[in-house]
């Protein structure tokens, strides 16, 4: 009959008013600034720059190779490379980023800079809040507010950050066995004019000591 | 039986009166009424924009506004600080004047129809002869303003929206004015306040509502559907309609004069749910006989907002019509069944015998209802629609 339709429709909306007080499950709203639910482990906001140990001056794994500052498509990231050098994870001593800005109203989240970047050093961070009533320098986010430490890294991407770790250890036990290599032939270059001099002072520094092959 | 409370708002109206010299007291009077009129019923705008905002998200399984105020009941006001203080852009091409009046003939022909409607016993501003006519005269300026407001525009969306609104007011207006006949007919007057009177007896307990006779139900529901058309709501809301034709005619209007159609538009629902409830749910009248010492004003505005409510429920329950499907239904339903209603009314009013009227006319509404229903299906397969390029 005409108006049948209706009618049914009619109480389905009712059903679906009088439920949303009786069932909290019909309503998946998030109340947000109270209640929010985990962010993923996927999820991607905005760049930070990952540091080793205690210290994010120290421990920056970036060494302004300005790799992400000419990959960056809305060029929202500045850099400028430092006079001298500090060692690395690795013990290698490298320039580092005397200034590390980036402009979070000028930044897209493509992730662009994190995958291009050779030294894991800059990674995307889940931290969403980033509004501020300043609109100029609120916005510019320089190198001490973009350090974070490699355990936040683990805490909020945890299967990547061990991927990452796990790489960054391969490397650094290749290097070591490569300087321990190094080390022995040179010993043995050395032991062999008869030199016994020179084995002693090569090597003992060898752990840490990736620098003297070059 | 009329008690204090019934008669508070008269009584403050004579008391505030009785502060001026005789001769002004007619002038002050009226002006007491009209600004009552200017205060209740926008307030009343707000409080069903509220409702409808939270009742429509609850049927969507949502909380609706529930932030500003305890659960959100001073939203209203924040809409209302937010459309005045944005910025009023009118189009470099539109016609400045016209754009100007329209929201304000809108809103002034909308507020007009109040003037007539009894809100209470003795409460009404003008007890014309033919208020009835006068409201829809009233009414019917609205479509003028909405067309004021689409042509001035100078953009497509808003022309195309005021040619649908014109459209669907003028075909809707004809079965609207045909429902009313029969309360005419019946009642024997055009005047609101008669027709009030007319419904405000008891068998028992039960009231004489017009809409408990069979050519009353019947006008009820034509009127109930013909008066979602003339308000634009939804399932009727071509004029506006978001998704195709972003707002219509009121496209091209922001701040404050898009305040004023939203205003217009909502105080027109509340006097066209006010005339539906004049004439077939008693007006102000108790619906039953042991309420009557309930004041008559607090019947009115239950009714009104129980109109509303519907409407919103309506809105949310249905998608929105299409060109075609809108006017045949004007025109080969509404119309035809209003016609039918006529005779109905006509054989109710000239048939004496009780029990032979009720069968007749319940017999012949609800079979021309059944008939004119499957007449209109015919030949149309109900059926959820396959998309087939889309499997």
């Amino acid at each position: 009959m005409l108006g049948e339709g209706i009618l049914k429709g009619l109480a389905e909306t009712a059903k679906n008013f009088a439920g949303s007080y009786v069932s909290k499950e019909r309503l998946t709203t998030v109340q947000y600034p109270e209640e929010r639910i985990p962010t993923s482990e996927s999820a991607r906001v905005f760049p930070f720059l990952v540091y080793d140990g205690p210290d994010w001056e120290a421990g920056l794994r970036c060494v302004a190779c300005q790799i992400c500052e000419k990959e960056c498509p809305p060029k929202c990231i500045y850099i400028e490379k430092s006079k001298d050098k500090k060692p690395d994870y690795v013990g290698k001593l490298q320039i580092y980023p005397a200034r590390f800005d980036i402009d979070v109203s000028v930044c897209m989240s493509c992730q662009i800079c994190v995958e291009v970047c050779p030294f894991e050093a800059i990674k995307m961070d889940v931290e969403f809040e980033l509004s501020t009533d300043d609109r100029f320098g609120g916005l510019l986010r320089n190198r001490q507010h973009l350090a974070k430490s490699n355990e936040y890294y683990h805490q909020i991407h945890p299967t990547e950050a061990s991927e990452v770790d796990a790489r960054l250890g391969e490397e650094k036990a290749k290097l070591e066995a490569k300087a321990k290599a190094a080390a022995a032939a040179a010993a043995a270059k050395a032991a062999a004019p008869a030199a016994p001099a020179a084995k002693p002072a090569e090597s003992t520094p060898k752990p840490a000591e990736g620098t003297d092959k070059q | 039986m009329i008690g204090k409370a019934d008669q508070i708002f008269v009584l403050l109206q004579h008391w505030i009166m009785g502060f001026f010299p005789p001769a002004w007291q007619a002038v002050v009077g009226i002006l007491l009424g009209v600004v009552a009129i200017l205060i209740v019923f926008p307030t009343l705008f707000a409080l069903s924009v509220l409702l409808e905002r939270k009742g429509l998200g609850r049927m969507q399984n949502r909380y609706g506004p529930n932030r500003v105020g305890p659960c959100g009941i001073l939203q209203p006001v924040a809409d209302a600080v937010k459309a005045l203080i944005k910025e009023d852009i009118v189009p470099f091409k539109a016609d400045a004047l016209v754009h100007f009046i329209a929201p304000l003939v809108l809103v002034v022909a909308v507020f007009m129809g109040f003037a007539v409607l009894p809100v209470g016993r003795n409460m009404v501003l003008v007890d014309m002869d033919a208020s009835l006519l006068f409201f829809f005269a009233m009414g019917a300026s609205t479509e003028l303003a909405v067309f004021m407001a689409g042509w001035s525009s100078h953009n497509k969306y808003s022309l195309l929206g005021a040619m649908r609104a014109v459209a669907q007011m003028i075909s809707y207006e004809v079965p609207l004015l045909m429902t009313t006949v029969v309360v005419v007919m019946i009642s024997g007057s055009l005047s609101l306040v008669k027709i009030v009177e007319a419904q405000n007896h008891f068998s028992g307990i039960f009231p004489h509502w017009y809409v408990f006779t069979p050519w009353g139900l019947a006008g009820f529901v034509l009127f109930l559907i013909a008066s979602m058309a003339e308000t634009n709501r939804s399932p009727f809301d071509l004029p506006e309609g978001e998704s195709e034709i972003i707002a219509g005619y009121f496209t091209e209007y922001s701040g404050f004069k898009f305040a004023l159609f939203f205003l217009g538009e909502y105080v027109g629902m509340l006097g066209i749910a006010g005339l539906g409830t004049t004439l077939f749910l008693g007006g102000w009248a108790a619906p039953f006989a042991f309420l009557n010492w309930v004041p008559s004003w607090f019947w009115f505005f239950a009714k009104i907002m129980l109109w509303i409510c519907f409407f919103i429920w309506m809105r949310g329950t249905m998608p929105r019509l299409r060109q075609d499907q809108l006017m045949n239904f004007a025109w080969k339903f509404m119309l035809p069944m209003t016609l039918i209603n006529l005779m109905v009314a006509a054989l109710w009013r000239f048939v004496d015998e009780a029990w032979l009227r009720w069968a007749v006319c319940w017999i012949i509404v609800i079979g021309a209802y059944v008939a004119m229903g499957r007449m209109g299906m015919r030949r149309k397969r109900i059926a959820p629609r396959r998309y087939r390029y889309a499997e």
